[in-house]
C-alpha cells in the first residue's frame, strides 16, 4: 500500500465530546487508526466506547469534535453515505430476506446489476466459509453462522473500514474464541481497517494491534496490548487489564513520570516503585504489582516476608494468598512445571520483584 | 406435582368456562337477530314461525338500502386508506422523530377516543354545515379518518415497538437512505400491523352511527344511519336481515384480514432463494 491508498482506510477522531443530559458520555477523546490497523475500543459499560463507534458510524452526532475517514471530514455525513461496514451486537440480518439477499442488499443499494450482485454475494459468503448457506433464511442459521453472514454483508462492497460493536458477545465461549481468530485472519487477508468495541480484555488483547482503554468517557491509554499490560499509565488501566495487587500509600515529594520513588505505605513500611504518571507531593498513591511478577522464595533473615494464608491450585498455576507484607493481603502466582518452590499454607516466605514491576499511580 | 397439575387444569377449565359464558352473553343478541331475519311475518318476532328469505330479497330490491351500503363502503375504504397512511406516518414520527411537543401530539391522537362521540358529532356537524360538507363523501371520509386514527396509530406503534431498530441501522450502514431503508426493511416487517390497522379503520368507519347520524343528509347517508331511520319509520324484518348480513360481513372481513396478516408474517420470516430482482 502506498500514496493515497495508504490513507483511504484511516480513521481519525479529534476532540470528540458527546453529552447525554448532564453526563459526558465521551469527554474530549482523540485517536487515530491507520489504514489496515485493528483497533479495539475497550472499557466497562458506560465508558463511552460504543458512543465513539456510533459517532464514527454516523448514528450519533457529537457535541464537539470532528470525525475523519480517509482524508474526508464526515462528522455530519449521514450513515448511508460513509461507506463503512458495520456489524452489530445482535445479528441484525433482515429476517424477510434469504442469506444471499441479505449479503446482496448493500450492492443493490449501490445500483450493482443483478448478476454481478449475486456473484459478489456468493464470493463474500465463501469468504466467511458459508458457501452452501445462501438459500437459507437467517432464522435457520446458528448464532455464529448468522454473525458470519452479517460480516459478509458488511464487507461485500469492499469498504475500507469495518466497525464492529461487540459482535461476539452473544456467542458462547468456545465459539467466541474461534471467531476471534477467524475475524483476525479475515482482517489481515483483506487488509481492512477494523474498529472493534469490546468489554472483554482477553478479546481485545487477542485481536487488536492497538487498544484504546476508556473509562467514564475519557481515553485512559492507547497502545499495543504489550504496552498496556507492561506499562499501564493510569491506575484504571493497571486494574482493568490483567490482574494486579494495589498497595496504598503516600509520597513525600512530587515525582515526574518514569522517576524512581519510595512510597510510604498506609499499612506500614515503604515500597520502591517507578512513577507511572506525574505524581503530586503528599497525594495518595496506589502501587500496582502483578501477582505473577512477585517471586516467592524461601524465607531468609532479610527482605520482605509474608505468611501464606492459602494456596489455590488451578492446573497451570498456583495462586498464593499472602498476609503480613506491606500490611495488607497480596496475591502471588507461581506457574506450574517451572520447578519453583511451592510453599504450603502457614509457611513464611520471602518476596522479591523487579523495581520496574512496581508502578506507582495517583489513587 | 400431579396435584398441582390437576389444580392447574381445573383453574384453566374454570377460566375457559367463564370466557365462553361472557362470549355467549355478548353474542346472544346477535345470534337472536339471525333467526328473526328469516321469519316470514311482517313484524319482527322471535322465535320465527317459518323460514323465508323475503326480507333479504327486500333489501336487495330497495335502492335506498343499496345506495346507503355503497356509500358506507366508499366512506369506509377511503377512510381506511387515509387513516392508515396518516396514522403510520404519525406513529413513525412519534417513535423515530425528534419532534417537539410529542406528548401534546399523542394527546391529540387519543382525543377522538376520549371525547364523547356525541360531542364530536355535534362539533363536526356545526363545522361541516358551514363548509357544506354534510352529506358528502369527503365529509364522511374526513370524519371517519379522524375517528379511526387513534386505533391505527396505536396498532402501528405496537408493531414499531416490536421491531428491532438495529435492523434499520443495519440497512442505513448498508448504504440505504432512510426512505429505502423503510421500504426494503421496516415496511415488509411491520406490514402485518398495517393490515390490522387498515381493517380496524374500515370496520370503525363502516360501523360508525353517531357522527354519521349528524352529518348525513336525506340523499347521502351511511348504512347505520339508514338503519336508524328504518327503526323510526317501519320496523320491518329487513332491518334484521341487514343486521345479520352486517355481522356476517364483519366476521368475514376479520377472518380475511387475519389470514392475510398470517401469510404476511410467514412471508416476513420466510424468503426466496435468489436475490430480489430489480433495484
Amino acid at each position: 500500500m502506498g500514496g493515497t491508498d495508504g490513507l483511504a482506510g484511516r480513521v481519525a477522531v479529534e476532540g470528540l465530546v458527546k453529552r447525554f443530559g448532564p453526563v459526558n458520555a465521551v469527554d474530549h477523546v482523540s485517536l487515530e487508526v491507520s489504514s489496515g490497523e485493528f483497533l479495539a475500543l475497550l472499557g466497562p459499560s458506560g465508558s463511552g466506547k460504543t458512543t465513539i463507534l456510533m459517532s464514527i458510524a454516523g448514528f450519533e452526532f457529537p457535541d464537539a469534535g470532528r470525525i475523519l475517514i480517509g482524508q474526508e471530514e464526515v462528522t455530519w455525513t449521514p450513515p448511508n453515505r460513509r461507506n463503512l461496514g458495520m456489524v452489530f451486537q445482535r445479528y441484525t440480518l433482515f429476517p424477510h430476506m434469504s442469506v444471499l439477499e441479505n449479503i446482496a442488499f448493500p450492492l443493490k443499494m449501490r445500483g450493482v446489476g443483478r448478476a454481478e450482485r449475486e456473484e459478489r454475494a456468493r464470493a463474500a459468503l465463501a469468504t466467511v466459509r458459508l458457501g452452501e448457506m445462501g438459500g437459507r433464511r437467517p432464522a435457520q442459521l446458528s448464532g455464529g453462522q448468522q454473525q458470519r453472514v452479517a460480516i459478509a454483508r458488511a464487507i461485500v462492497y469492499q469498504p475500507r473500514v469495518l466497525l464492529m460493536d461487540e459482535p461476539l458477545s452473544a456467542l458462547d465461549k468456545n465459539l467466541r474464541e474461534e471467531m476471534q481468530i477467524e475475524i483476525k485472519h479475515l482482517q489481515q487477508r483483506i487488509g481492512i481497517t477494523v474498529i472493534f468495541v469490546t468489554h472483554d480484555q482477553t478479546e481485545a488483547l487477542t485481536m487488536a494491534d492497538r487498544i484504546a482503554v476508556l473509562d467514564h468517557g475519557r481515553l485512559q491509554q492507547l497502545g499495543t496490548p504489550r504496552d498496556l499490560y507492561e506499562a499501564p499509565q493510569t491506575a484504571f488501566v493497571a486494574g482493568f487489564i490483567g490482574e494486579t495487587n494495589f498497595c496504598e500509600g503516600q509520597l513525600a515529594q512530587a515525582a515526574a513520570s518514569g522517576e524512581s520513588v519510595t512510597v510510604a505505605l498506609t499499612g506500614g513500611g515503604s515500597l520502591p516503585a517507578i512513577a507511572a504518571e506525574a505524581l503530586p507531593a503528599g497525594g495518595r498513591i496506589k502501587v500496582a504489582l502483578r501477582p505473577e511478577r512477585l517471586r516467592v522464595l524461601p524465607a531468609t533473615a532479610e527482605g520482605t516476608t509474608a505468611r501464606v494464608a492459602e494456596a489455590i491450585y488451578a492446573g497451570n498455576a498456583t495462586t498464593l494468598m499472602l498476609e503480613g507484607a506491606f500490611g495488607q493481603p497480596l496475591r502471588a502466582r507461581i506457574p506450574a512445571g517451572a520447578g519453583l518452590h511451592e510453599p504450603r499454607p502457614g509457611e513464611t516466605v520471602r518476596l522479591a520483584w523487579q523495581a520496574a514491576d512496581a508502578r506507582a499511580f495517583r489513587a | 406435582m400431579s396435584a398441582a397439575r390437576t389444580h392447574n387444569r381445573a383453574g384453566r377449565m374454570a377460566l375457559n368456562a367463564a370466557a365462553y359464558a361472557v362470549t355467549v352473553f355478548l353474542l346472544l343478541p346477535t345470534l337472536i337477530i339471525a333467526p328473526m331475519s328469516v321469519g316470514p311475518e311482517r313484524l319482527l318476532s322471535f322465535p320465527p314461525k317459518g323460514f323465508s328469505l323475503r326480507w333479504y330479497a327486500a333489501y336487495f330490491e330497495d335502492s335506498d338500502w343499496l345506495r346507503a351500503t355503497l356509500f358506507s363502503a366508499e366512506a369506509g375504504l377511503i377512510s381506511a386508506v387515509c387513516a392508515t397512511l396518516i396514522g403510520t406516518m404519525l406513529a413513525l414520527a412519534l417513535v423515530r422523530g425528534r419532534l417537539p411537543g410529542k406528548g401534546f401530539i399523542e394527546l391529540l391522537v387519543i382525543g377522538p377516543v376520549i371525547v364523547p362521540h356525541i360531542a364530536l358529532a355535534v362539533a363536526m356537524f356545526l363545522v361541516f354545515e358551514q363548509l357544506r360538507l354534510t352529506g358528502t363523501l369527503l365529509g364522511f371520509a374526513m370524519a371517519h379518518t379522524v375517528l379511526a386514527l387513534p386505533f391505527v396509530v396505536f396498532t402501528v406503534l405496537a408493531a414499531l415497538y416490536r421491531f428491532d431498530v438495529d435492523l434499520e441501522r443495519a440497512a442505513l450502514s448498508c448504504g440505504a437512505g432512510p426512505i429505502r431503508a423503510f421500504r426494503h426493511v421496516t415496511l415488509p416487517l411491520i406490514a402485518p400491523g398495517l393490515v390490522s390497522a387498515a381493517l380496524f379503520a374500515f370496520i370503525i368507519s363502516f360501523d360508525e352511527a353517531v357522527v354519521s347520524f349528524f352529518i348525513s343528509d336525506l340523499d347521502r347517508k351511511t348504512l347505520p344511519r339508514k338503519m336508524f331511520e328504518d327503526i323510526d319509520f317501519n320496523i320491518s324484518p329487513t332491518l334484521a336481515a341487514v343486521a345479520t348480513m352486517l355481522t356476517a360481513l364483519t366476521i368475514l372481513a376479520l377472518l380475511l384480514g387475519y389470514g392475510l396478516k398470517r401469510s404476511l408474517e410467514r412471508r416476513a420470516r420466510a424468503a426466496g432463494t435468489a436475490p430480489d430482482p430489480g433495484p
